[in-house]
């Protein structure tokens, strides 16, 4: 559906190196990246909205890498303040009815039919100003729809919103991408938003493509140190493998099976660690001994910090795992792993 | 300062207390209220004093003077059509200005801020240099009938040189406001450049585009040093004022000031209403 071809864009600053993809069609693809890493590039790149370099960019087989934008069949949705603020929600969901070369009854009923399925009934006679953040998001899609495009582009889409109003835009796009069964692509900074959308992530990191996987891919295999921080996988270690160990740190790690020679970071989930005041692990569980070195809260969790030798872990334990072990900080733990949830880098 | 402490509006019954609390102090908020007033005074006692200074019988008369209407129409005519040309020619320009990143831009920029600089009467030297009859380019315009020396034609260009920076620096702002998302959403729903410039841009944009019109008509209005240089003859309004100064004294050129005072505050208050944003939505 959508590919792109040693896709190069240089920018004063930045650059944009060889990125190669394909979306397939109806697919919900995310990109994931920190800020300024080049994700909105790319898919300004797709939309025909900043000059090409180098490389490809197909859609639907036809190759539209010098296509203006207009002529490409796309939808756009930015993170904030893109309505047109001197038309009303009506005049905006209609903005580009007049482009498209199709029956008018239709056009009228698909409106219709995305201001009900959108819930903006209520607000099509206002104008952008006073709208909320939800709300604005809403009428965006909805205009970015209208004109029945090939693929939706979404940059952002959520990271302006309030919480609450996150979570309903996000289902909202989860739903829109069932129904219309058209091809989305969508950009954010956020794991969980990418987790929860996306079929697939590609990870970009300073104008590079670090790795492209199915959302569990990414999640339990990262490729490499960078993508493993960024989905998460606070303990990273660098070291070095001796004798079929792994050291770091003072402390020394089992390598899983099959492990190159060559690797020199190891990597643990959070969430993959267990503390006990006592050393009662698993026989397959890797087990050092530490001291709690911080308990902080976290939201829903609450974040443990310990230290062992020199290495410092990081878990997550909920409220009543914390109070019926009575960990504290300062306590000596027993921090242990299972060998087989370890990550060679 | 007394004054200044009855300013705000406050409720009736209010304690003199509650007032010095409010404004005592701070010497700094005197001193900015003491340079505002003196400056406000710089700018309008002259104007008052000179506006005042006719009698209601002297302006009537001066508007009789057929030399006076013409030369009061000349001045709004031409100001008027220099600012044209100038939304014409410069709207493009700032236009590019704003959106694009190109190799001497700074240089481009200085150069439209070069009228701004250099003096009134070198601006006229200049062009009559260049398009008076000593110059090949002057003697080309004179063959197709195009006189600049002391022409209605010299007049306009002179304007339009003295006026256009103003044009452009207020267009340019103007298109900077408008954010560069709404044109690129434009563009991906199907607009091409000039839908999106027409639908999006101009009515996002246009009072700045107005304001600019009236700078660059204000200025040109105003304008004498350049003027009197390509054109004596036919006379704008400063050039006749200058000339009746010279001739008559003080007395005799004041009812044309105040006239061309009242004319240009009306035109430009007119556009200036035309130009307040619309009301909030409820």
């Amino acid at each position: 559906m959508i590919e792109l071809d040693r896709l190069t864009v240089k920018m004063p600053g930045f650059q944009l190196q060889n990125v190669s993809l394909f979306v397939d069609s109806g697919e919900f693809f995310v990109l994931l990246g920190p800020t300024g890493s080049g994700k909105t590039v790319i898919l300004e790149s797709i939309a025909g909205l900043v000059p090409i370099s180098d490389g490809l960019v197909r859609i639907a087989g036809r190759d539209v890498t010098r296509l203006p934008p207009e002529q490409r069949r796309i939808g756009i949705v930015y993170q904030d303040n893109t309505l047109f603020p001197h038309l009303t929600v009506m005049d905006n969901i209609r903005f580009g009815l007049r482009y498209v070369r199709q029956d008018q009854c239709q056009a009228n009923l698909r409106i219709a039919h995305l201001v009900e399925l959108l819930g903006l009934q209520s607000i099509v006679r206002r104008r952008p100003l006073n709208l909320s953040g939800g709300e604005k998001q809403r009428v965006c899609l909805a205009r970015a729809l209208s004109t029945n495009p090939a693929v939706l582009l979404l940059d952002e889409p959520l990271s302006a919103l309030d919480p609450n109003f996150r979570e309903d835009i996000r289902r909202t796009l989860k739903q829109l991408h069932g129904e219309l069964g058209i091809t989305f692509i969508m950009v954010t900074h956020d794991f969980g938003e990418a987790l929860y959308l996306a079929d697939r992530i590609g990870v970009i990191q300073r104008g590079t493509m670090e790795q492209i996987g199915s959302a569990e891919d990414i999640f339990l295999r990262p490729a490499n140190p960078f993508v493993a921080g960024f989905v998460g996988m606070k303990n990273l270690f660098s070291g070095c493998v001796a004798n079929g160990l792994f050291s770091f740190g003072g402390l020394q790690c089992p390598l899983p099976a099959h492990t190159a020679h060559d690797k020199s970071v190891m990597g643990v989930r959070p969430e993959n660690i267990v503390l006990r005041k006592d050393t009662g692990f698993a026989a397959n569980y890797v087990c050092y001994a530490g001291v709690i070195e911080q308990v902080a809260p976290a939201g829903l969790w609450h974040e443990v910090s310990v230290r062992c030798r020199e290495a410092c872990f990081r878990t997550v334990l909920d409220r009543n795992t914390l109070q019926a072990q009575r960990l504290q900080e300062g306590d000596a733990v027993y921090l242990g792993f299972d060998a087989g949830a370890v990550r060679m880098f | 300062m007394r004054q200044m402490n009855k300013a705000p509006v406050e409720p009736s019954g209010e304690t003199a207390l509650v007032r010095r609390t409010v404004f005592s102090g701070s010497p700094f908020l005197y001193l900015t209220f003491i340079c505002s007033t003196v400056v406000l005074l710089f700018i309008a006692t002259p104007l008052l004093q000179m506006v005042s200074q006719p009698s209601p019988a002297s302006l009537w008369e001066t508007l009789r003077d057929p030399a006076v209407l013409s030369s009061l129409w000349l001045s709004v005519y031409t100001a008027a059509v220099a600012a044209l040309i100038s939304f014409l020619f410069g709207t493009p320009l700032a236009y590019l200005l704003a959106r694009r990143v190109f190799f001497g831009k700074k240089l481009v920029e200085s150069i439209i801020d070069l009228p701004i600089v250099i003096p009134h009467p070198v601006v006229g030297i200049a062009i009559l240099s260049l398009l008076g009859r000593g110059h090949p380019l002057g003697q080309l315009l004179d063959r197709f009938g195009v006189r600049i020396m002391g022409s209605v034609t010299g007049i306009i260009v002179v304007l339009t040189f003295v006026g256009l920076p103003f044009y452009i620096h207020a267009a340019k702002a103007g298109f900077e406001s408008v954010p560069l998302r709404l044109e690129k959403v434009s563009r991906s729903l199907g607009a091409g450049p000039a839908a999106t410039f027409f639908r999006v841009t101009f009515p996002l944009c246009w009072r700045f585009m107005l304001s600019g019109v009236i700078m660059c008509a204000a200025r040109a209005v105003s304008e004498f040093g350049a003027v009197v240089i390509v054109a004596y003859h036919p006379m704008i309004a400063p050039v006749l004022m200058y000339e009746r100064f010279t001739a008559y004294g003080l007395q005799y050129s004041q009812p044309v000031g105040v006239w061309l005072i009242l004319v240009c505050l009306s035109l430009f208050l007119a556009m200036r209403l035309l130009s307040l944003p619309a009301r909030v939505e409820r």
